[in-house]
């Protein structure tokens, strides 16, 4: 799994690709912890790029998730398509999570 | 149906070791892509399972076997740890809002929800799980 992240005007984007599982997902949660103690509120999380998730990358994704919330924060997603988009509409995050086609939709659903 | 069979350590540190010998068994029976990719969650939430839950306090193996025919294609994850059925957890509330959702939980969802047949069974001092996927399935939308 490879993380970049990129701050925007209305929100800072971070992209994921390869794989999220058991042995990634601990590394997703800490970046984004890091990003979030340094300040970030606001957040695209941009799977384009991913080819696998598994309840582990979903767990990293909710605890990402409840700590924004909990601090007024929020995150949307990009590019959930294919294989990921299934675990994600099976586990019910796909209606739970504000989701766009591209990171330019989810980045004015911020404005 | 002759199996592959597969022993490691029941270690998170093994486990691109065993998806990859999943993902060479799902190839060699000819598992539609998009099927093969619901196996692997389903397979790496038991093999998770066994390596938090199945030796506290000590270490101990996870055995996978593999294999396919007569339509179907079943894998067998086998620990001898203590006695657990993953099979007896209820599934998470998954229309729940985000701060309602449990951490965790979808474990065992994904592992019915990704299969056509999973099952329990105890024996020889082994807790061993079956699950078995349709081959002639439609893969859906």
């Amino acid at each position: 799994m490879e993380l970049r992240s990129n701050k925007e005007s209305s929100a800072t984007v971070v992209s994921v690709t390869g794989r999220m599982d058991a042995i990634t997902a601990p590394a997703f949660e800490k970046a984004l912890n890091e990003l979030i103690a340094a300040g970030e509120t606001r957040f695209v999380v941009d799977l384009g790029g991913l080819d696998y998730i598994s309840s582990a990358g979903l767990r990293g994704i909710l605890a990402i998730a409840k700590l924004l919330k909990g601090k007024g924060g929020q995150v949307s997603f990009a590019n959930v398509e294919g294989t990921v988009k299934e675990v994600f509409d099976i586990s019910g995050f796909g209606s739970i999570f504000r989701m766009h086609d591209s990171v330019a939709g989810a980045l004015s659903g911020f404005k | 149906m002759e199996a592959d069979r597969f022993k490691r350590a029941a270690n998170l540190e093994n486990l691109d070791a065993m998806v990859g010998f999943i993902e060479e068994c799902a190839d060699r029976c000819g598992l539609d892509p998009k099927r093969k990719f619901g196996l692997l969650v389903a397979i790496e939430e038991a093999f998770v399972n066994v390596c938090h839950y199945a030796y506290p306090g000590g270490e101990g193996d996870v055995e996978l076997a593999c294999g396919c025919g007569g339509g179907s294609f079943v894998v067998e994850i086998a620990d001898s740890g203590i006695p657990f059925d993953v099979l007896s957890l209820p599934d998470p509330d998954t229309t729940a809002d985000i701060m309602d959702r449990e951490i965790g939980g979808l474990g065992v969802y994904f592992i019915r929800k990704m299969t056509d047949e999973v099952s329990y069974r105890r024996e020889q001092g082994r807790n061993i799980l079956r699950v078995v996927l349709y081959a002639e399935k439609d893969a859906g939308p």
